[in-house]
């Protein structure tokens, strides 16, 4: 017996002392590494609040600009250069104390005044921050002394710490950062060569942990095809984010590539204008909804991933609720519907189309759907920037095909001057109202609710979430892949020899 | 000569301003509002009205104009709308990819197509001769893209033995790196070049093959070669020269595609990047740059045409 436990441990230490030898030789993270990243969206400049694009939030979210909180990887917030926060028993005065020792990457010290600074660039008159209207409820922001920040609302905001996510802290003298940078983040800017490259460098006074590499390269691509080959021939480490699912076929080997699908917020949908006839009905909406086989046409873009979806709202809203029984695929109903609505002998209408993938393909499938129940589609091709006067600005449309990217982003339905027009009162009473509320739960409840109506009023045909998709060399792990808000955090990114 | 090159000045400034004024035009034609580039889904009205004034787009078209025209006057191409930065140095920057890799093609292509372009004609009854001409024929029905994606396919993802893709951060400061970058690109455009100048080529040396001043030479003792080499290829080249501006000038212009396939950060991508944008001052400072140095080859032919043959130096005056 003891004879036997002695063997069997001298064999567990032989093991162990075998394993340790070739340990390094498999996997050894190498925390000078420079990690190379692959993307397709290249920031036009480096100012998130001077219509930058999502390229730079990509790049320098929580890299080389930190906020006071973060927007996590799962979607949850969490402080960040905020180390504490109290808000006052009417909800109207938010108190942040900052992290002490906190660095800018020009040497300065960070105080509350750069906070200051850096709410009032979101919520200047020059501003093109999208973020800007969450931003508008602050009445005024005081600075008691260095480390104390003070932030008084008009009205209560259970998503103030949300939306100060979304605010870089910059340091007052930075002045024009369209070109350059000063934030506090693990990373500063290294190099930057407009239409190719982006570098970043790890910024040795950075006031938290170490990240577990030396930096980044952000290597921009226009061509998705370029893209991939530069991951097959290992020009880059990992791509953020593959557009399409032809190409997975190309990284199938597990030995060489990880595939990691995650969790997106981008939600392809064909809005309608509801102020005009004849989808100021709420009967033709429904009908539309149920004429059209989502799960076919999400298969026959994107193969078997994906999610269908029933409503506005992305799983990693905190209010999610999977709604797509509630006008699932029915043409017979449909059928029935329109019949009601007056329209036996069916409809035409013109779908406004961006000109760039998926929606060209989507818009074709949809008029295949729909001229199964009687409904004809007239497509007309237009371009992104035609999209945003045309649609958006002009509200000059009868439905429209367009991806939604945010996160979060219910509260469009709020707001009955949006593009769709969508009107419900008590949809926009109950937004409103959420933001009011005491408690997370309680925020998310009436969201909820407003969710449900928004669904049974079928307001736009919500069609499917994109999978997102980050294919990687086996070399690098922990990347996050999720990319809510088109971040990638880098900090954790390992690499090995 | 003087005379000349003051009146081919004269012309060129007069072309760049028409060029500019036709530009200005169109762009403006193109439906879609450039500060719409600048805004996403959620901006409001305020915001909407505040980049309209920003990028200019809210004012009327003679005076957007007229600031275009006095920009233009003081050599200043302006400053992108998207990026806030200034077109010229930009431009400079992606010229550093653009032309090193139009220049280094067309010496390539020249060098694959005039040698096979005299055998092709000089040997057009041989088996050989024909195979050129039938490959050269193959060559200009083949699109650029289509070449481009194949050697990257086999040189770079099969063979590893060059970058598929992208231009080096540091530029040339990486000289051989840039140097890697550019071979792939280089080749497809040269390939792609070489196939119409070969025909070019071919078709000219075919002409005096047939002209009595060689059958003269070679009544006159010279060896075939030698009447080919002295009397034949000089005059099939005065052709030929004026194909290759017209080749240069639009492997300039054409290089966006290439560009694309290969990611490389040059004027091509710049212009396209531009257009997508509705970034007026991007597209003009690009199309005005290319247009001057299209001009430039142009010119830059005629002399070379007129130091080979002395008739046109004569006619130079009048016409």
């Amino acid at each position: 017996m003891a004879s036997s436990s002695t063997f069997s441990r001298a064999l567990g230490v032989a093991f162990a002392a075998l394993i340790a030898g070739a340990a390094p030789v498999l996997a050894a993270d190498d925390p000078a590494a420079i990690i190379r990243i692959g993307s397709l969206y290249e920031p036009q400049n480096l100012d998130n609040t001077a219509g930058a694009g999502q390229g730079i939030n990509e790049a320098f979210n929580d890299n080389v600009y930190e906020a006071l909180y973060r927007l996590n990887d799962d979607g949850s917030v969490a402080p960040a250069l905020a180390a504490e926060h109290s808000v006052s028993a009417d909800g109207l005065t938010h108190t942040f104390k900052l992290q002490p020792n906190v660095k800018f990457h020009s040497g300065a010290a960070l105080t509350s005044a750069d906070v200051k600074y850096s709410i009032e660039r979101v919520v200047a008159e020059a501003s093109k921050s999208s973020r800007k209207k969450s931003l508008a409820g602050i009445e005024a922001i005081e600075t008691p002394d260095d480390l104390t920040v003070v932030i008084k609302l008009k009205a209560k905001s259970i998503s103030l710490p949300y939306n100060l996510s979304y605010v870089w802290i910059v340091s007052d003298k930075a002045g024009d950062i369209t070109g350059k940078e000063d934030g506090t983040g693990p990373y500063k800017l290294a190099d930057w060569k407009r239409g190719s490259a982006l570098s970043l460098e790890a910024f040795d006074a950075y006031w938290g942990a170490k990240p577990a590499n030396g930096g980044a390269t952000f290597s921009y691509f226009t061509d998705a095809s370029a893209l991939n080959n530069a991951l097959l021939t290992n020009a880059v480490d990992v791509i953020t984010s593959v557009q399409s699912p032809d190409a997975l076929a190309l990284f199938e080997d597990p030995t060489a590539f990880t595939i990691a699908e995650g969790k997106s917020t981008t939600k392809e949908i064909m809005a309608y204008n509801d102020r005009v006839a004849p989808f100021n009905d709420v009967k033709v909406r429904k009908a539309l909804a149920r004429a059209v086989d989502k799960k076919k046409l999400l298969e026959a873009i994107w193969g078997d991933r994906g999610t269908v979806l029933g409503s506005f709202v992305p799983p990693t809203d905190p209010w999610y609720e999977d709604l797509t029984s509630v006008d699932a695929y029915d043409p017979a109903s449909a059928k029935e519907l329109l019949k009601e609505a007056g329209f036996e002998k069916g409809f035409a209408f013109t779908l406004e189309t961006p000109n760039y993938d998926p929606h060209p393909i989507v818009a074709e499938f949809l008029k295949a759907e729909l001229a199964k129940v009687g409904v004809t589609v007239n497509i007309h091709v237009i371009t992104a920037n035609e999209w945003y006067t045309k649609v958006y600005q002009a509200k000059d449309f009868q439905a429209t095909l367009q991806e939604h990217v945010n996160h979060r982003d219910i509260v469009f339905y709020g707001n009955p001057d949006f593009y769709w027009g969508y009107d419900n009162p008590k949809v926009t009473e109950l937004i409103n109202a959420a933001e009011t509320s005491d408690t997370d739960e309680e925020q998310a409840a009436k969201l909820r609710e407003a969710n449900k109506l928004i669904a049974e009023d079928a307001a736009s045909n919500w069609l499917y979430l994109y999978p997102q998709l980050v294919v990687s060399s086996t070399k690098v792990a922990h990347y996050p892949v999720n990319g809510l808000n088109a971040q990638f955090f880098l900090r954790g990114i390992t690499k090995s020899e | 000569m003087g005379r000349y090159l003051l009146r081919r000045t004269f012309v060129l400034a007069l072309s760049l301003v028409a060029a500019g004024l036709v530009l200005f035009v169109l762009l403006r034609l193109l439906p879609g509002d450039p500060a719409a580039a600048l805004l996403s889904v959620g901006a409001d009205d305020a915001q909407i009205a505040a980049a309209r004034a920003e990028v200019g787009s809210d004012q009327p078209l003679l005076i957007q104009l007229g600031i275009f025209l006095s920009d233009l006057a003081r050599f200043n191409l302006g400053t992108s709308f998207v990026s806030n930065a200034p077109v010229l140095p930009e431009i400079g920057a992606r010229l550093t990819v653009t032309l090193p890799l139009t220049f280094a093609a067309f010496l390539l292509a020249i060098l694959i197509a005039v040698p096979l372009g005299i055998i092709a004609a000089v040997k057009s009854h041989r088996w050989y001769g024909a195979l050129i001409s039938a490959v050269s024929q193959f060559g200009i029905a083949v699109p650029v893209f289509w070449i481009g994606i194949m050697l990257v396919w086999i040189v770079a993802v099969k063979w590893r033995l060059l970058p598929a893709s992208g231009f080096p951060i540091k530029g040339w400061a990486t000289f051989g790196e840039a140097f890697r970058a550019l071979i792939l690109p280089v080749v497809t455009v040269a390939l792609v070049m070489s196939a119409s100048l070969l025909r070019y080529v071919r078709a000219a040396v075919l002409d005096v093959l047939g002209a009595d001043y060689l059958r003269n030479a070679r009544a006159l003792g010279a060896s075939y070669p030698q009447a080919l080499i002295r009397h034949g290829i000089r005059n099939a080249s005065v052709p030929v020269i004026s194909i290759l501006g017209i080749e240069l000038a639009s492997t300039l212009l054409g290089a966006v595609v290439v560009e694309r396939v290969f990611a490389l950060p040059g004027l091509g991508s710049m212009l396209l990047l531009g257009i997508q944008q509705r970034d007026y001052p991007s597209v003009q400072g690009v199309l005005l740059i290319s247009t001057l140095l299209v001009l430039l080859i142009g010119f830059a032919a005629d002399v070379v045409q007129r130091l080979i043959d002395p008739r046109l130096r004569d006619k130079g005056g009048e016409a």
